[in-house]
Parts: structure tokens; sequence; C-alpha cells
């Protein structure tokens, strides 16, 4: 339960690292192009433009956040990838109908709906196609990737030689413009990103058995696949509402990114959404402030930056999950173990002499192997601790000491005698195994192993080893 | 549609980058990787950049090396990523190759002030100019790109052909190739570079989009066509020329039946790749769907008459059964057609071949359901249902092993008759 707890980790501590790093990101685009003062404008939302335009790629980086959570943990990264890429025909055929019909062709609710439809159409070819067929998942997001992006190519080809109207500007939607937000645009975005977040509150419940153990779902009488393409709609309506932001290549970053960074914080999918969110908007926010700095930037490649940016720092720093963290608890493990390690061979060394010798380093590498100075190095920590005192030429335990080795070889031996009595294992091989389970041998399983060895084993005492104490070959040769 | 000299360049051009890139898709394929080169594609745009920007000229050889190193670093990246965080492959995919890529559109508006390195020539490329590219090697004027295309299609199949064994361990089964000494994790990087190699040669020529088109779809449709991996290496690089040429002839006539000009080759080619593929997938014989159609109603058809001749067979021993176990007339027809019933004074009679039929689908309901009681401890009229089902697939084989497991003489376990006990 503790491990558990510690394990997850305060995401505060978690957010606060991450903070640092985007602003160290700035820090460092700052210096480069010494443009503070812009900088300071933009992030001070002095202008109305600016406050649209971070407004609307924040919640887009919301509702990105929530929704790539789910896909993230589903193993589906990549198919908003697939659906993304399907909305181009919709849009090259939304904008060919609305020149046929007489307008510009620039009208962007009605090139969003074109996109709208044949990202749901990506939706079901896949499905479609997943039904009909055993071709790897993999493969079918690729096969609907390509064939509709491939036919958007095709219309756009078609359009561009169109003598009625000019398409200059299509290409917007696959690189993105983020500057060309309007006050509507950003509060569609809103709508959509209020609408997203909702339905993803009140169908928690059914999502996370969705992500973790969709059989448990199944027999819970859920819809499956009701929930399914609910989920798949959603990732639809995320990606149409980011094309005119960050286009339809990079989109598939916000929906990845920011959850594939929040999960090195924590492990509990509660905190994992809205931290995602987190970053998700705060990519948004930071990435276009920075791209408004340097109008010749590409907002959508530098909201992206940032979010990589964020991710990097929680790959290494991530409370739950990150490289540092894993790397300091795997040293303390080491530590610890080794200490008990030298406790116990002192012990069982001095278990053969007679009582009050002294035991030399020499001694103690015969009957296990260390690496370099480890082994002198657990000794003086143990001294520090007083569990063990120098004397003439070697060392001895303390009183305090003999008691915590005791207990450590009583239970080292406990755990053999239980595998050569209940498990059959050959009295030859118990060392090994006992020496990887000792170290993490809790209370309650020592009270157990007690339970069952009681005929041959009494309270106090240590029980004599199963097997002659001597240096495994292999392991004191090296 | 007025084909030129021009358009047999563009097409046999096309049809080489097709070649090069489906070559590959097929270990792509089976290795689950179909996306990598997707992601590879569009990572190599920051290589091509970074070489831009460092020699400052558009010469390919540079180029290809920066978009090599790039799509080799994607493949490294991914697994790295995938390792260290304990990231999911196909997340820590998406993170690297969209990372990179934003990463190359910086650098190519960076380098936009001094060159035309244009985002949108990567991602559609322009099949359209590459004729008027020329060079003159002994004395034949050819496009610089026809050239490009050939040679790393060339360089493909004198890799995979030489490879081919290993590709293909290293493919289905890592293991035994490191036994084998293979070093599967070589080979995957030899893979990934030549995917990154191939991908840059074609981008010029066809974009980004038809490699990408390429490296799935023709393995994918092959797949469902054959199940053998030198079967699909064939179909896939037919389908690959089919529909670079499909898609050609397309761009020039189809846009022209709705009163437009021409469109992007590229495009349509991977339009074309699409039909094929859709074709594939309701025509494929064995899994397509209307053979697995097909072999659901041929199915349906022989267990509604096995069930028929059965229930005839009941009422011939003179068994009482409900109006609604006779069969119908239209299953009374249907076995006369075949030979199994007859009418005669209005009473449908089983024919001796049909009473062989019956006596054999009933033979084997009554084996299943003593073995079922007996053997698999399952009650008596539970056991019925069961044989219900599985007389209708029971193989002759099954039947001899069944005939061998049950106690002789074989009696129905209910009470003596072949008929659900009420």
């Amino acid at each position: 339960m503790t491990a558990q707890r510690q394990s997850r980790g305060s995401p505060s501590f978690g957010l606060l690292v991450a903070l640092v790093g985007v602003l160290a990101f700035i820090a460092l685009t700052v210096c480069a192009e010494s443009a503070t003062p812009a900088l300071w404008r933009i992030f001070s939302l002095r202008d109305y433009n600016t406050r649209v335009v971070m407004g609307g790629t924040g919640l887009l980086g919301v509702a990105c956040g929530v929704i790539g959570t789910f896909m993230v943990l589903r193993k589906k990264a990549l198919l908003g990838d697939a659906i993304s890429h399907a909305t181009l025909p919709g849009i090259a055929i939304a904008f060919w109908v609305m020149v046929a019909a007489g307008g510009t062709g620039k009208y962007l609710p009605g090139l969003l709906l074109g996109a709208a439809v044949s990202g749901v159409l990506g939706m079901g070819a896949i499905l479609l196609v997943r039904h009909h067929t055993r071709l790897p998942e993999d493969a079918i997001l690729g096969i609907v990737l390509s064939i509709f992006f491939g036919a958007g190519v095709a219309i756009l080809g078609v359009i561009q030689k169109m003598s009625t109207a000019s398409a200059a500007g299509l290409e917007t939607f696959i690189y993105g413009k983020t500057a060309s937000m309007l006050g509507e645009d950003g509060r569609r975005i809103a709508w959509a990103a209020g609408v997203l977040i909702a339905i993803s509150v009140l169908l928690f419940k059914e999502f996370r058995a969705l992500c973790f153990d969709a059989g448990f779902a199944r027999a819970q009488g859920w819809p499956i696949r009701t929930l399914d393409a609910v989920m798949m709609g959603m990732v639809v309506t995320a990606t149409v509402i980011g094309l005119q932001a960050v286009g339809l290549i990079l989109v598939i970053a916000l929906l990845i990114i920011p959850p594939s960074a929040a999960r090195f914080w924590t492990e509990d999918l509660g905190i994992l959404v809205w931290l995602a969110a987190g970053l998700g908007a705060l990519s948004g926010v930071v990435g276009s402030g920075v791209s408004a700095a340097f109008p010749e930037l590409p907002a959508g490649g530098v909201i992206v930056l940032v979010a990589s940016s964020v991710f990097v720092v929680s790959l290494l720093f991530g409370r739950a999950r990150g490289l540092v963290f894993r790397a300091v608890t795997h040293l303390w493990l080491e530590v610890r173990i080794t200490r008990q390690n030298a406790l116990r061979s002192l012990f069982e060394v001095s278990e053969r002499h007679s009582a009050g010798e002294p035991v030399t380093e020499k001694a103690l590498r015969e009957v296990r192997y260390w690496r370099g100075m480890q082994l002198h190095r657990a000794l003086r920590r143990l001294e520090r601790e007083d569990r063990v005192c120098r004397v003439l030429g070697g060392w001895r335990l303390t009183p305090d000491g003999h008691e915590e080795a005791q207990r450590m070889v009583r239970n080292h031996r406990l755990w053999e005698l239980y595998l050569i009595h209940h498990a059959a294992v050959a009295p030859s091989h118990v060392d090994r195994d006992a020496d990887l389970i000792e170290h993490v041998l809790g209370h309650e399983m020592v009270v157990e192993l007690e339970k069952l060895l009681d005929a041959t084993v009494a309270e106090p005492a240590v029980p004599e080893s199963p097997h002659p104490i001597a240096a495994p070959v292999e392991e004191g040769g090296t | 549609m007025n084909w030129t000299l021009l358009d047999t360049w563009m097409l046999a051009t096309g049809i080489f980058s097709a070649l090069s890139c489906a070559l590959l898709g097929n270990f792509l394929f089976v290795r689950r990787l179909s996306l990598m080169g997707d992601a590879i594609s569009h990572a190599v745009l920051p290589g091509l950049a970074a070489a831009f920007l460092i020699t400052g000229s558009r010469d390919s050889g540079p180029m290809l090396m920066g978009a090599v190193i790039a799509g080799v670093l994607t493949a490294v990246l991914t697994q790295g990523i995938a390792h260290a965080g304990k990231v999911e492959e196909s997340t820590s995919m998406g993170i690297v190759f969209t990372t990179l890529f934003a990463v190359g559109l910086l650098l190519i508006v960076r380098a936009a002030d001094r060159v035309d390195l244009d985002p949108s020539c990567v991602l559609y490329g322009s099949l359209e100019l590459t004729p008027l590219d020329t060079i003159r090697i002994g004395g034949m004027t050819l496009p610089r790109a026809f050239l490009v295309n050939t040679s790393v299609f060339a360089v493909n199949a004198a890799i995979v052909w030489l490879l081919f064994k290993e590709f293909m361990i290293g493919a289905f089964d890592p293991m035994l190739a490191v036994t084998q000494g293979f070093r599967p994790r070589w080979m995957h990087q030899l893979l990934m570079a030549l995917v990154a190699l191939t991908a840059v040669a074609c981008f010029e020529t066809v974009g980004s989009i038809l490699v990408v088109a390429m490296l799935i779809v023709p393995a994918a449709t092959a797949r469902l066509l054959s199940s053998r991996l030198p079967a699909m290496l064939g179909l896939s690089l037919a389908i690959a020329a089919g529909s670079a040429i499909l898609g050609h002839l397309g761009a020039l006539t189809i846009p022209r039946l709705f009163g437009f000009e021409d469109t992007t080759t590229s495009g349509m080619m991977a339009v074309a790749a699409g039909a094929m593929f859709f074709l594939a997938l309701i025509f494929a014989p064995g899994s397509g769907v209307l053979a697995h159609a097909r072999n659901q109603l041929s199915l349906r058809r022989r267990i509604e008459n096995e069930d028929a001749l059965a229930a005839l067979y009941r009422r011939g021993e003179g068994m009482e059964l409900a109006t609604a176990e006779l069969p119908s007339p239209r299953l009374l027809h249907r076995l006369e057609r075949r030979g199994f019933a007859a009418e005669s004074a209005g009473v449908w009679q089983l024919t001796p071949r049909g009473k062989e039929e019956a006596e054999s689908v009933i033979h084997a309901h009554v084996l299943w359901e003593r073995f079922l009681v007996d053997h698999a401890n399952m009650r008596v009229d539970h056991a019925h249902q069961s044989s219900e089902r599985l007389e209708h697939v029971t193989t002759p084989e099954m039947r001899e092993v069944l005939a061998e497991t049950v106690e002789k003489p074989v009696t129905p376990p209910s009470d003596g008759s072949i008929l659900p006990p009420r």
C-alpha cells in the first residue's frame, strides 16, 4: 500500500519541474532572438488577437490532452494520425462544392464540416477493414491514411487548376496557420473542447474500463462498440478543430505527446487526464505565444516543439516513471541489498569461526562476489550505523548488528527450507533463489513461513544452513 | 487524352518508385511496422533541411545522407524512447516523427530566405516536372529522376535478393535469427536505412504521400491474396506497378470526365492502389468478403440439408414429428434436385442415396452424444444440443476416432430415441 502511494508521486512537484523546463525553453528562444519586448507584450495578453489565439490553442491543447489520454492508454495513439490525414479529401470537396454553389470556397465552418464528414468516413473505413480482414491494426491505419490523403491530394490538384476560384490557402490545413484565428474560431474551439471534456467526464468510468479491462466492460453489459465509436468520434472532433491551428500532420502530436508526458508523473488515471489537459494547454499557449513573436515560424511546429520539450523533461524527471527517478530508486535498492548481503555474509562466516574472532574481507570475498570497492563501502556504511566494528585484522558484528544479521539469515534459511520442503527444489539450488527473495520478504511472509515450518524451526534460533556455505564457483572466480 | 513522351517518362519514373517502396513494404508489413514508413517519410524532412543548411546547396548527395541519417534516427529514437520510458512503441513513434517533422518545418522556414525548399513539394512531389530535368549518359538523354529511381530499385532488389533469408527469419522469428547468428537488430536498422533512402529518392519525384501509400497498400493487398512471403513479394510488385499505371491514366482521364484539367499523378496513384486494395478486400479468394459470404452460405445450406435429411429419416423410422420440425417445401425441393428425396403420392420419401446421407449424419450425432455423455461428463439433455451442432462438422477422421473411443454397441444415451428427450 505504502509502496503504491510512493510510486504515485505528487503531480504538483512534477508540474513545477515541467514549468521550469518550458520557461527555460522560452528563455533560450528569447536569448537567441533578443525579442524580449515582443514576448512580454504577447505573454501579458495585451492584444485582443493574441488573447484569442493563445486561448484557442490552449483550449485545443486541453481537448486533445483529454481525449489523447484515452487513446494512448488504449495503445491506439496513431489512430489520430490516420483520421487527421483522412480529413483532407473532405476539405477539398467542401471547397469544391462551395465554389460550385457560387461562394469563394473559403467559408471555414463549411470546410471544417467537410473535414469532419471525411474524418468519420475514414473512421468507418478503418472499422470496416478491421471487421472484414485479419490485417494488423497498423497496416489498416496506414492504408486508410495514405489512400484518403492521396485522394485529397488528387482532388486538390484538380481544384488548383480550376479557373473559377483560387484555392490558395487550403494548404494551411496541412501545416496550420494559428495567426489567422478569429474570435469566432476561438469560440468554436471552446465549444468543442467543452463538449469533449463533458463527454469524458460523463463516460469516465466506461472509458476507464475500456482502457484497462475491455473484457470487464463487456461483462458489465456496456456497449463496447458504441463506446469505441464515441471515442473515435471524439478524436475526429479534436482533429477537425485542431486543423486550423496546427495543421493535420501535427494535430496528432497534441493527441499523443501531452498524455505520454503526463504518464511519467502519475499512475492515477484521474490525475493523468487533467495533467495531460494541463500540459496540452501549456504547449498550446506557450507555443502560439512564441510563434506570435516570430511570425515567420509556423505555429504548429512551435507548438509541437514546446510539447516535445515538455515530454523530454517529463521523460527525464517524471516523478512516477521518469528516468532519473527510476535510476535513483534503483540505486537505493542496490545500496540496501549490498548492505544486507554484507551483514549476512559476515554472520555466516563468523558462524563457522570461534566466537569473537574477526572476519577478514578476504574471507567475505570467498563466500560471495563483490564488485571492486562495493564490499568495503558497505562495511564502512555499516560501521557508521554501528552494526559492525573494525577490529584487528578484520570486522566483527556489534550486538545490534548481530541481531539484525541473525534476523536476516533466519529469513534466508526459512525461505530455503520452504523451497526444499514445499517446492521440492534441490538443496544445492536454493541459495540463489533465496538470495533474490530475502530482501523483499515482508513480515507477513515471514510469519507465514514460520507457521509452515514450525516443526523444523524454533522461534529466535537461526536454523542451520541446509547447504554448505561456500563461494559459488562461477561467481567467486570472476 | 494525348499521350506524349513526357507521359512515358513520368510513368516509368512513377513505376520504379512504386516498385522500390512496395518491395520494402512487405518486410515492414510482416514486422508490423507499416506505420514506420509513414513516420520515416515525415521525419526525413529535418535531415533534408539540415543537409541543405550545412552545405548550402541542393546537391543530392548530402541531402540523401541527411535523410538517411534522419530516417535511422527515427527508428533508433522510437525504440530508445519505447524502451527507456516504457512507452508503447506506436506512441513513441508518434512522438518522434511529429517532433522531427516540426523541427524540419522550422528549419525549412529558416532556410527559406535562401532557397526554394518548399514543404509542399516534399509532400506532393512533382512527377509532372521530372522529365524536364535530364542528364546525358552515353549519348542518351535520360531524366535524372528516372535514373535515381531505377538505381534505388536496383539497390533494394539486390539487397532483398541477397539477404532474403535473413530478412525473412528476422521478420518472422527474431529469436531464431539470433540463434542462427543473423543479428536481427542490424537487419532492422538496415531495413530502416533502406526505407529512408527509398523515401528520399522518391520524395522528389512522387511526394511523401505516394511513398507512404506504396510502402503499405501493395503489401497489405498482396497479403489478402496470398499467405506466402515470396508470393506476396511478387504480387505486391505487380500491384504497385499496376497502380502506378492506372493512377497516371486516371490522373489524365478522370478529371476530364467532370470537365476539369488533369490532376496530380501521385495522388491518383495512391487512389488507384486504394481501389486495388478495395477490390482485393471484396474479391480475394479465401479471405475476401465475397468468398467469406459464399462459405457462410454454403455452410448454412449444408446444415439445412443435413437437418432436413435427418428429420425425414426419423419420420421414416416412425417417429412423430411436429410440423415445425418438418423441412419446408423449398428445402424438400432442394433435396429432390440433389437426388436425396422424392415425392410419391404426396408423401416425401428419402431415396436410397438420401437415406445413406441421413444415416451418416445421424450416426455422427449419436457418436457425439455417446462421447459427450460418457467421456466429457455432459448431461444427456445438454449433449443433444451440442451434438446438433457438432454433427455437421464431423470429418471422416474425427468420426473414426469417435467410433474407436465410445463403447460398442453404439446406442443413443437417452431413452433409445434419437430425438431430444422431452
